[in-house]
């Protein structure tokens, strides 16, 4: 292989690679510290876009803002989104066997999908990059690469280091770390834990939504598009250990590189190359790459 | 006195119409309401009843009874949902459907209980190949036809190699496979057919593949969703100045408007385009526009118009005795349909022989710019008929 082409395969790699960890970060967060299955993770990813989607006209016409101000409105509406979801419908679920929680939240993908028929409609729609971004950069002698591409990645590196710094360095990174391991405990040392899981699963809605809203214009939005990333986000988060953002950050980038090269060099078995992966590596690491923490 | 009228008139409707139930012809629908393709389904439906519509309502003298059922794109419901039309509504005539693995479902439902189906949209090259039977006909298309076509349009333009790409399912196979075919015939050369697995749409990878492969021109198959990513993304990498893109007409069919920019100029082969001009396809868009003004007179509600078309050529043969089978299917296989595609024919085994249009995307339209093949018949490699 061309190194040139090598080289850009692998930027496929680390973009893709990148964009899940992004989703796969929330489902990790509230799989692994909340103990919930949440199978409408990929609902929040769809919704995100979708708003991006909607949103964008309305953004320029009543707050003459562009895409970062959607951006911004994306990530707010899906964290009051996901407070409201955990307060009506997840609250009660922690008590709850795993199969409880599996009906209720494929029944919200199922709400979801109607939702969305209903408001918005069938089709595929495109969202338009922002025009600052919209440029490419050339690579190789055919081929150039959008600028935007580079900026979503970007993006997911620095949610990535936020993500971790929160969780390692500040208190309330802390106080979540401490609930997933002793929900108990932390309640008898006076810490709201019913709040404390509410703004967890609230950031996770965010940062899936976020995902989506970003990826919207290189993804375009059409129906079903949350059912196909949730079930590569499961892979993600039980690679790299249910809980571990670390683990999800490493997953992704492995599931990202099997992917590309997967279905350049064997194209046949392209679809089922991750679960191989997924297969192999918990036959010899059974809780995943990373334990909790 | 008043309760007695309204019983007598009650009485009187329900003679009238136990009287002309004897003399009704059903047609079962089997077609996505729901899901992905249920814009499809709608169009394919408004189509088959405008037709009835325009005969007064009624075809060869008989009124038509319609019957529906969902089949949510979903083949594992395709038995099921088959035999509720044929055993429990017991249609005479089946319409449906737009998924290919239901297709072969209901062709297979069908054949078992000897009941004439149209297929106005699902192209598995199989149903009019290796299972085709003499109750099956399609008013639309083999997936075979729109790849055939577009091969001697990319020879003509003096490419040498093209790389062909779609996913991973027999649709993008037969149409992959009709381009081969025809390009190869004329003088060209397949170097590789790169394929994903469905429904992903992560072509980055193989966009950069395509960059160091460096064909003439690329073929491809995609629809839907998947359609409207990859023309973007193909415009995003850059290939688009570099290498043209050309394909089957799914690619830029009810996509345009979510493709924007990128799609525009795209080459395309399919049996229906936009700017025809011709008297029967004018007449047809105003009708149609006028029934149904939100929704576009597109590619799929011609194939349902010409699905009512198909039937109302076999009931008129039989006076409208459907009873008569063998006569009735003698005739929709002899049948010259007045499309407004332009007039087609019936292959052998059910299939249409039609002329497939070059479209070029201009704004948010296939604007024809010529026929790339003339009255393009599929194989039907594998039927015994």
């Amino acid at each position: 292989m061309d190194p040139i082409i090598f080289l850009i395969q692998c930027l496929n790699a680390v973009q893709y690679g990148l964009l899940l960890f992004l989703v796969a970060s929330g489902l990790t967060l509230i799989f692994g510290i909340m103990g919930i299955i949440n199978l409408a993770h990929g609902s929040f990813y769809m919704i995100g876009a979708y708003m991006a989607f909607a949103l964008q006209p309305l953004v320029a016409q009543y707050l003459g803002g562009g895409f970062v101000v959607t951006l911004i409105a994306c990530v707010l509406l899906a964290t009051i989104l996901g407070y409201f979801l955990e307060w009506v419908f997840y609250s009660y679920l922690y008590t709850r066997d795993h199969l409880q929680q599996v009906l209720m939240t494929y029944g919200l993908i199922l709400v979801f999908e109607e939702l969305r028929s209903i408001i918005i409609d069938n089709d595929v729609h495109g969202v338009a990059a922002p025009a600052w971004l919209a440029g490419s950069v050339p690579l190789g002698d055919v081929m150039t690469y959008p600028v935007y591409r580079l900026f979503i990645s970007l993006v997911c590196l620095l949610v990535a280091g936020l993500l971790y710094w929160v969780l390692s360095r500040t208190r309330l990174g802390m106080m979540i770390r401490a609930g997933a391991s002793n929900r108990e405990m932390i309640g008898s040392l006076g810490i709201n834990i019913n709040r404390l899981y509410r703004i967890v699963f609230a950031i996770g809605v965010a940062l899936a939504a976020f995902a989506g809203a970003i990826a919207a214009p290189v993804s375009s939005v059409y129906p079903g598009m949350g059912n196909a990333i949730l079930i590569i986000c499961f892979v993600v988060v039980v690679i790299g250990g249910i809980g571990s953002i670390k683990g999800a950050f490493l997953a992704a980038m492995l599931v990202g590189f099997v992917d590309t090269f997967g279905q350049i060099f064997f194209p046949a078995a392209a679809g089922v190359l991750v679960y191989v992966l997924m297969a192999a590596i918990l036959l010899f690491k059974p809780e995943g790459l990373f334990k909790q923490g | 006195m008043k309760h007695t009228l309204s019983r007598t008139a009650l009485a009187a409707v329900l003679a009238f119409s136990a009287g002309s139930a004897m003399a009704t012809v059903k047609v079962g629908f089997m077609l996505p309401y729901s899901g992905t393709y249920a814009a499809l389904g709608e169009a394919i439906e408004n189509g088959f009843k405008l037709y009835v519509q325009e005969q007064g309502g009624k075809l060869a003298g008989q009124d038509i009874e319609y019957f529906k059922v969902d089949d949510e794109s979903n083949p594992a419901k395709g038995p099921e949902n088959a035999n509720r039309l044929i055993k429990r509504d017991e249609v005479d005539i089946l319409v449906g459907t737009v998924h290919s693995g239901v297709a072969m479902a209901l062709a297979k439902a069908a054949k078992d209980s000897d009941t004439t189906l149209i297929i106005p949209n699902a192209g598995a090259d199989a149903i009019t190949g290796p299972l085709c039977s003499k109750g099956v006909f399609r008013s639309s298309f083999s997936n075979w036809q729109p790849g055939y076509a577009m091969g001697p349009v990319a020879a003509e333009k003096g490419y040498k190699t093209a790389v062909t790409i779609s996913w991973n399912y027999a649709a993008g196979k037969e149409s992959t496979d009709g381009f081969k075919e025809s390009f190869e015939k004329n003088g060209g050369k397949v170097i590789k057919h790169l394929t994903l697995p469905f429904p992903n749409v992560e072509f980055q990878p193989l966009l950069t593949e395509i960059a160091s492969l460096k064909p003439d021109v690329v073929f491809t198959f995609f629809a839907g969703g998947g359609a409207v990513k990859f023309v973007q993304d193909y415009a995003a990498a850059g290939l688009r100045d570099s290498i043209p893109l050309v394909g089957s007409g799914f690619l830029t069919d009810g996509t345009l408007k979510a493709q924007g920019e990128s799609a525009q100029g795209l080459l395309t082969t399919l049996h229906y385009a936009d700017g025809l001009d011709t008297p029967r396809d004018n007449a047809f868009r105003e009708a149609y526009t006028k029934n149904f003004p939100n929704l576009p007179p597109d590619v799929y509600a011609v194939q349902g118009y010409d699905a009512a078309q198909m039937l109302a050529a076999g009931l008129k043969a039989v006076n409208g005795d459907v009873s008569k089978k063998d006569a009735m299917r003698e005739a929709i296989s002899n049948a010259t349909i007045d499309s407004p595609r332009g007039t087609f024919t019936l292959s052998k085994a059910g299939n249409p022989v039609q002329d497939f249009y070059l479209r070029e995307v201009q704004g948010d339209q296939n604007k024809d710019i010529g026929i790339a093949v003339k009255d393009l018949a599929d194989p039907a490699r594998g039927c015994k008929l």
